[in-house]
């Protein structure tokens, strides 16, 4: 049985952020980018506990649940614009959510 | 004698009332009452004073009142140093002044009783202007004549310069009248000229303007004998002063234009009184001109040409009152001509004579015009004897005393610068003989045309016989029908008979010593034409190798006793008058023959004597000429200056506008092109570079999302690279 050590800590978030990354930039539902976006910030949660694990700091653990939180308001005030949205464009396309230019 | 200084001021204050509030508010009766009653008043004063000037001894007949201060004494350069240069308001009655002041305010008077009936026909408000322009002409007359410097004399010299044009151009709606004015003014603003200048050298020479005081400096100088020195420059300033004033050659073409006036205003100003002035000034500055004897010569030659020269063209005129007109140029001739013998008190005798004979003679014409409703053409007259024999009497009286036939005031007056001229030059004597011989024709073929003969003038209605005077007013406007001619009313026939009065008995005055009288006037007249006795026996014992010539200029100007100088036994001294009244009486003779007992006659000599004739009536062309020398000159040269600030002086303005606009155009293109240019071109380019670069914003999220990932990575990899 190998222990586990922070590098596979390491690889798993970094593994997920890069499925967060490449779920924002190729997916077209803005919900599923929304998730994406859920998918890097717990990648991130995930370092930030390994390391408080790893040093037996308790800031990293403070810190994932203040991530959450934030996560949290993210989602509701994302969904929020996400459903006003919809209500003006009948689609969620990402493609059509192009009126932030010149 | 100590209210003299009411005399100018009385008519000074009928002037302003009459001026101020006359012509709103007062009625013809009060506006020629003021006046009147101020010249009235102004005459008593002058009589009584004149009274008590005679109660003096002669050596202390002058009397000085100083009413303040005119201009304060100011350090000035002279000739001799520094001296004060002081005017003021001062004024001396002395014999000369006296007698001026008299007739001024004498002549005066009565013309403006007459004046009430003869502006009748005017409006109410030109009524008031016509009195209060008179008595201003009196105000400033009376400041020229008893002023005690050669300032105040100057103030009333231009005064009545300008009352003269005022009234002259009395009816300015009349073109001719208003010219007239004008003319009147600029010649005499020529004369003045000269006369301006004159105050200055005398200032400049003695330091001081009184008259007393020039005249004892002046008499302690030499006689300028020989040369022509500052004395003589003096009195040739002064001299131009008086032709302007006088209506001398070359100034005297004013005179017969100001008959546009009214006829009192004729009589006063231009006959009795303000013409008389140049004399007056001549006179007053005696001594000087004694001591330039070259001038005195001058103002001799001057004098009798005039004279003559006005008579002829007076031979030929048909203007009743133009033909007077060169009569006053003719006898104001003989008064310089007097004054250039020497003979001062010869030449102010004659002024006084002639302002009682030839206003008579004015009034009298004035009265002929009102007869005849404004017609002044002497060949639309003749036989009014029968109509107006006030006015006949009258006038044959002033013409008999201009004429110079004994015992008429002209004759004493005349003769004796008639006698004074032959002592001094006979060729002068000769030329004023025939003067007078032509004198006394002019003024009888004005007689003979005005009252003899055949009446020629048009015809009236004989139905209506209207009340004397009532009908109709000066002629002017000729309201009404007229009635044929009348006499005047009466009052104008009062100051007629009063002037005819002074015609005849104002010669007794100054009855010759041949005669068995003693020459009053000159004896009285004397002090005011020497320098005080004190300085005078200086100058005698001073100039005791003074040349001949100078003792002979200073005993012309000790007038009466001849002692020294020429003298005639008294068998020639008859002679001569003998001959003076067979020349008038002559001269009487050729016109009753030629205008009453033969009227064709004048006609056939007219035609044959075609071309002098032309001249005459043409009056030798002298504003012919003058119009086109001075006028033409004047004006050409004014249109030159025109044209000269047309182009020059506009054009530089216009050129410096035009200037300005060019500039400010340049401003303006460069403010447009290059510095809005530049701000243009910079928003241009940023606009235009806009279009490039806003194809990156797309507005799709995910673009902006990988762009910021390639980003970081790039970074990442830059940081790792180089660390």
């Amino acid at each position: 049985m190998v222990p586990i050590t922070p590098a596979h800590y390491l690889v798993l978030s970094a593994s997920l952020f890069v499925i967060g990354v490449i779920g924002v930039l190729v997916r077209r539902n803005v919900i599923v980018i929304l998730m994406s976006i859920e998918l890097m910030l717990n990648a991130v949660n995930i370092n930030l506990v390994a390391f408080a694990r790893e040093w037996q700091h308790v800031v990293g653990q403070v810190f994932a649940v203040f991530v959450i939180v934030v996560a949290a308001a993210e989602a509701a005030v994302g969904l929020g614009i996400i459903l006003a949205f919809y209500r003006n464009k009948e689609t969620v396309n990402i493609d059509e959510m192009n009126l932030m230019k010149w | 004698m100590s209210l003299i200084w009411l005399v100018p001021l009385l008519p000074g204050f009928g002037a302003a009332l009459n001026g101020l509030l006359g012509i709103r508010f007062f009625s013809k009766r009060a506006a020629g009452l003021v006046a009147c009653v101020t010249m009235g008043l102004a005459f008593g004063i002058s009589i009584w004073a004149f009274v008590g000037l005679l109660g003096l001894a002669p050596a202390a007949r002058a009397y000085d009142v100083v009413l303040a201060t005119w201009i304060p004494p100011i350090p000035l350069e002279t000739a001799h140093g520094i001296g004060a240069f002081e005017a003021p308001w001062g004024l001396r009655l002395d014999p000369l002044s006296g007698l001026m002041a008299l007739v001024v305010t004498g002549v005066g008077f009565l013309i403006h009783v007459y004046s009430i009936g003869y502006m009748d026909g005017e409006t109410r408000g030109a009524y008031a202007r016509y009195f209060s322009y008179l008595n201003l002409f009196c105000f400033f007359m009376l400041t020229l004549v008893l002023g005690s410097n050669l300032l105040v004399m100057f103030v009333g010299w231009e005064g009545v310069g300008l009352c003269s044009y005022l009234l002259i151009g009395y009816w300015y709606e009349k073109q001719s009248a208003s010219d007239a004015g004008k003319k009147a003014f600029i010649v005499n603003r020529i004369g003045d000229w000269g006369f301006v200048l004159g105050i200055f050298l005398v200032f400049f020479t003695f330091g001081t303007l009184d008259f007393r005081a020039v005249a004892d400096a002046a008499a302690s100088m030499p006689v300028e004998a020989a040369g022509f020195g500052t004395l003589s420059l003096i009195c040739l300033l002064l001299f131009i002063g008086a032709t302007g004033k006088s209506a001398q050659i070359p100034l005297h073409v004013w005179l017969p234009d100001a008959m546009e006036g009214p006829t009192p205003v004729s009589a006063l100003i231009h006959a009795a009184t303000m013409v008389t002035a140049g004399v007056y000034v001549v006179a007053r500055n005696a001594v000087l001109f004694t001591h330039a004897p070259m001038v005195m010569q001058i103002v001799a030659i001057v004098g009798v040409l005039t004279a003559l020269m006005a008579a002829t063209i007076g031979l030929v005129q048909n203007d009743i009152k133009r033909v007077l007109a060169y009569s006053t140029v003719s006898q104001l001739g003989y008064m310089f001509l007097a004054t250039g013998v020497g003979a001062f008190a010869a030449a102010v005798f004659h002024l006084m004579t002639h302002a009682f004979f030839k206003a008579l003679l004015f009034l009298g014409s004035g009265s002929v015009i009102h007869a005849m409703a404004g017609d002044q053409d002497m060949r639309r007259m003749g036989a009014l004897k029968k109509y107006m024999p006030v006015t006949y009497v009258t006038m044959l009286i002033g013409t008999l005393a201009i004429a110079g036939i004994p015992p008429f005031s002209g004759f004493f007056s005349k003769d004796e610068i008639l006698y004074r001229t032959f002592l001094d030059n006979r060729l002068l004597w000769a030329l004023a003989a025939v003067t007078a011989l032509l004198t006394a024709f002019y003024m009888f073929r004005l007689m003979s045309m005005t009252f003899f003969g055949g009446y020629r003038g048009p015809a009236w209605q004989h139905g209506a016989d209207a009340a004397p005077g009532g009908g109709h007013g000066a002629g002017h406007g000729g309201h009404g029908a007229w009635h044929g001619p009348h006499e005047s009313p009466r009052v104008m026939t009062v100051p007629l008979m009063a002037l005819a009065v002074g015609a005849i008995v104002a010669g007794f005055v100054g009855v010759p010593q041949a005669l068995w009288g003693n020459n009053a006037i000159e004896h009285f007249l004397e002090p005011s034409f020497t320098a005080s006795a004190a300085v005078r026996g200086e100058a005698v014992a001073g100039g005791a190798d003074a040349t001949t010539d100078a003792a002979r200029a200073e005993t012309g100007a000790e007038a009466a006793h001849e002692e020294g100088g020429a003298h005639l036994s008294r068998g020639a001294e008859w002679g001569l008058m003998l001959f003076s009244v067979l020349l008038a009486v002559t001269g009487i003779w050729i016109a009753w023959r030629n205008y009453v007992v033969r009227p064709q006659v004048a006609a056939s000599l007219a035609e044959r004597f075609a071309g002098p004739h032309r001249m005459l009536t043409n009056k030798y062309y002298v504003d012919e000429l003058y119009g086109a020398t001075f006028v033409r000159g004047t004006l050409d040269g004014a249109r030159g200056l025109w044209t000269f600030d047309r182009r020059v002086v506009d054009g530089a303005v216009d050129g410096s506008g035009w200037i300005t606009r060019l500039s400010a155009w340049i401003s303006h293109m460069l403010d447009t092109y290059v510095v809005d240019g530049l701000v243009n071109l910079l928003g241009w380019v940023t606009g235009e570079g806009s279009y490039v670069l806003r194809r990156v914003q797309t507005g799709l999220i995910q673009n902006y999302a990988l762009l910021m990932l390639i980003g970081v990575f790039g970074l990442l990899t830059l940081y790792l690279l180089t660390r």
